[in-house]
């Protein structure tokens, strides 16, 4: 046929709303196309097998892919979503009558995967389906998987959603240099070329923080501090990257940083708009974190 | 009789088992259930409200700033300031919403649709010089065609010429749903899940040079509406024509109304809006809306809480092993029946009050076709209805944007009562949107959402009347029930967001038992 080497990639879509899919597809370079069409490096291409938003196939064609047809050489497991991991709060599907749980079809396929990628909060640490009171036990992969006693790479991408070019980059990487290694990511799994840094840390409205100018209603000029603004506790470069090519981004748009890349989103924010005290800045601003 | 059961139903937002009973080649029986559970409603209680604009987003990562917008629509009505909303704020507001409307009738004709009609494999045999099928091609070539195989087999009717001209604009619509959100950005601050939309107005402010970004893309999408999306439209209708005549359904439309064109008549009934709000009856009369006719029915769902009640006294309490429950979808009725919301419900709605500029395109689509009204009660004329719309939101747009005026302001204050209730209707891309919040003592006391695809997918009530959806599925015919293309084009003709729509819970954090259709 060829000498691109194919990387075959399950997608699974759990507890979760599409948003990070969504997401994913804004990536401008390289392009969506670049991605599942084209060779995303020379010589090499990530063969997506199964997305239950893109795929043709549905029902039992579409379950095939994940129940009989896995390829040998391994295969990337991408999850988005939370594990429900009370009995009966999520499906993948139905084959020959069987229901198949989203909990189990995790741990089924991650016992063969060659690594898995958790993409966005809800799948690297619960999200929202995990806040109070949690109604359906959601959890985060990486969790759910130490439970189970699977030893399988996991690599965090959360957010709420994630930037595409944190999921597209992190791929590439792995194409590239293989698995990122213990130097390369934070004690929560995370990137650290894309969250290594305070959201705080790199602000550009950093300068009214230090000069002590604070909005008082979401839209004015001003450090956003007073209006419940995470940045002094997240770690993610949106204030440099920007989203949707460069355009604008949360605090850019006068509203504060929700914190949605932390495992404290959502609860350990809550309220959303209320200053974070003084105690937690002061733990956040040398560096250490909670 | 033979059962067919499609789990998972793919190419939609979120998890939908569909299963239909075939005789002598005709469904006699479909019913519609969902597969996830989250529990928004209940994870949102006690939490502040200015919280609900931030999280009910989170319900859904297609439409999440029709959300954000019935929310503060509820948020706004709550705190008393629905009526002091500043220019700027509603224009902003009509903007992001109508970047959400294209992004999500795009991606769902091309990537979500298209490919119950279109045969990619086609590209195979291109010889020309258009870069994106060269790629496609070569990706054919390598034999690895996952996502776009396995997949069903047969009917596939363009010639191999219309097949490549449509995969290069699924390439192409790519992009134009990419600029949409860029579009968003500008003004919501990110997407999915934007910032600015928020009660009083909006927190990001016009300035010249973002105007001019957003104008740019613009510009480029409506090229795209006009000149690629509207044409295949077209195409579709012609090569599939017994698909205006299959997948009606109930007939009876319900429009809340959305992108307002007034600020301060701020009443449901008599605000101007794009598009217009109403009921239109399976006998053609047209109706005002009237927000009190809204109940939810849980004959059929996993609930043992009390059925008909109107959604601000809902109450959730599930039972999963109810005798007749198939569904976690409540049943909402409008005047006790099953009603279909959505694009067409909305294109229907305003054609039958003659409103501008959606009724003379809906003549010159059906002109070119030569079909008369009718056949817009179909799986054909969901699609239809879907790009129209798009058009007239896109062209709306640059008007809104060219009436902002930088400087002003955008957003009025307000504080939170400790007491209130409000409610908030809008549309979202799939359909009427209504959340109804209740705050006690500062926090959110009972928050509920009822969701265009809990209006169509909803199973049936005590009179066994069954939701829109199952009852535009039965009575078709199924040519080849190894391959149920006409079922998996119905369903998707009603663009279904499960997220959306199985968002109650437990209340009491009890453990759900496993649940299965036998």
């Amino acid at each position: 046929m060829s000498d691109v080497q194919e990387y075959p990639a399950i997608w699974l879509q759990l507890a979760g709303c599409s948003g990070c899919s969504v997401s994913v597809l804004n990536t401008v370079a390289p392009s969506i196309r670049n991605v599942l069409v084209d060779e995303i490096l020379p010589g090499r291409h990530v063969n997506l097998r199964f997305h239950p938003t893109l795929m043709a196939g549905s029902g039992e064609p579409a379950l095939e892919v994940i129940l009989g047809g896995l390829p040998e050489q391994g295969y990337l497991l991408i999850c988005e979503g939370a594990v429900p991991t009370k009995a009966g709060f999520g499906g993948v599907g139905e084959s020959a009558g069987k229901h198949l749980s989203m909990h189990g079809q995790v741990l089924d396929l991650a016992k063969r995967a060659l690594a898995v990628l958790a993409v966005g909060t809800c799948a690297s640490f619960g999200g929202i389906p995990s806040g109070r009171p949690n109604p359906s036990g959601a959890k985060g992969v990486r969790d759910v998987l130490a439970e189970a006693g699977i030893d399988v790479p996991v690599v965090n991408i959360p957010g709420c959603p994630p930037h595409p070019d944190w999921f597209v980059g992190t791929v590439v990487s792995i194409l590239l240099n293989g698995l990122p290694g213990a130097e390369d990511v934070d004690e929560l799994g995370r990137p650290l070329c894309y969250y290594g840094k305070l959201i705080h840390e790199t602000c550009p409205r950093r300068a009214d923080f230090d000069a002590g100018k604070f909005a008082q209603h979401p839209g004015e000029p001003g450090c956003l501090y007073e209006l419940g603004c995470k940045g002094p506790m997240t770690y993610a470069d949106c204030p440099t990257r920007q989203w949707n090519d460069g355009q604008n981004w949360c605090v850019g748009a006068g509203n504060p940083c929700l914190g949605c890349v932390e495992p404290y989103f959502p609860d350990g924010f809550d309220p959303m708009y209320k200053k974070i005290s003084e105690d937690r800045l002061r733990r956040f601003a040398v560096g250490s974190k909670e | 009789m033979q059962k067919i059961v499609i789990d998972p139903l793919t190419r939609i937002e979120g998890h939908l088992k569909v299963e239909v009973t075939v005789d002598g080649g005709e469904v006699k029986e479909a019913r519609c259930s969902g597969t996830l559970f989250r529990g928004w409603e209940i994870i949102l209680k006690g939490r502040h409200p200015l919280d609900a604009q931030r999280i009910t987003q989170r319900v859904c990562g297609v439409c999440p700033t029709a959300h954000a917008m019935a929310s503060t629509l509820a948020l706004d009505d709550a705190f008393g300031i629905a009526d002091q909303i500043p220019t700027n704020g509603r224009l902003l507001r009509n903007l992001i919403l109508g970047c959400n409307f294209i992004q999500s009738h795009v991606l769902h004709f091309y990537h979500l649709a298209a490919l119950d009609f279109v045969d990619v494999t086609a590209v195979a045999d291109y010889e020309g010089e258009n870069d994106d099928l060269q790629a496609v091609k070569s990706f054919i070539a390598r034999g690895a065609l996952g996502p776009f195989v396995p997949r069903y087999e047969g009917d596939y009717r363009f010639s191999p010429e219309m097949n490549r001209k449509l995969t290069a604009h699924y390439v192409q619509a790519l992009r134009a749903r990419r600029l949409a959100h860029e579009m968003l950005c500008i003004f919501g601050g990110k997407m999915p899940h934007s910032a600015a939309i928020m009660p009083g107005g909006n927190s990001e402010v016009p300035t010249v040079d973002k105007i001019s970004s957003f104008l740019g893309r613009l510009n480029e999408v409506q090229r795209f509406i006009d000149n690629v999306y509207l044409p295949d439209i077209l195409e579709v209708a012609k090569a599939y024509p017994d698909h205006a005549g299959i997948g009606g359904g109930c007939n009876r439309y319900l429009a809340y109304g959305s992108f307002d064109l007034q600020g301060e008549n701020v009443d449901p009934v008599t605000r101007d809006r794009l598009l217009p709000q109403g009921l239109l009856t399976a006998e053609g009369e047209l109706e005002p809306l009237d927000a009190s006719q809204i109940t939810e029915s849980v004959a059929s769902s996993w609930f043992r809480s009390a059925s008909n009640l109107h959604p601000a006294e809902g109450e959730t309490e599930p039972d999963p092993q109810k005798d007749g429950g198939y569904s976690w979808l409540k049943s909402p009725r409008y005047d006790g029946k099953a009603t279909e919301v959505g694009p067409l419900a909305r294109t229907m709605v305003a054609y039958r009050r003659g409103a501008e500029p959606l009724k003379s395109i809906v003549d010159s689509v059906l002109g070119e076709l030569g079909a008369g009204p009718e056949a817009l009660s179909s799986a054909l004329g969901r699609h239809a209805a879907r790009a129209i719309e798009t058009k007239i939101a896109a062209d709306a747009m640059t008007d809104w944007l060219l009436a902002l005026k930088p400087g002003e302001p955008v957003c009025a204050d307000w504080t939170v009562p400790g007491e209130a209730e409000g409610m908030g209707l809008t549309a979202a891309p799939r359909g009427a949107l209504g959340h109804w919040v209740v705050i006690k003592d500062g926090v959110i006391g009972r928050y509920q959402l009822v969701v265009p695809t809990t209006w169509n997918a909803c199973p049936r009530d005590e009179d066994g009347q069954p939701g829109p959806m199952e009852q535009a599925l039965e009575g078709t015919t199924v040519r080849d029930t190894e391959n149920p293309f006409e079922v998996v084009r119905i369903v998707r003709s009603f663009d279904p967001c499960l997220a959306c729509a199985v968002h109650v819970v437990d209340g009491r954090g009890n453990g759900l038992r496993r649940f299965r259709i036998a």
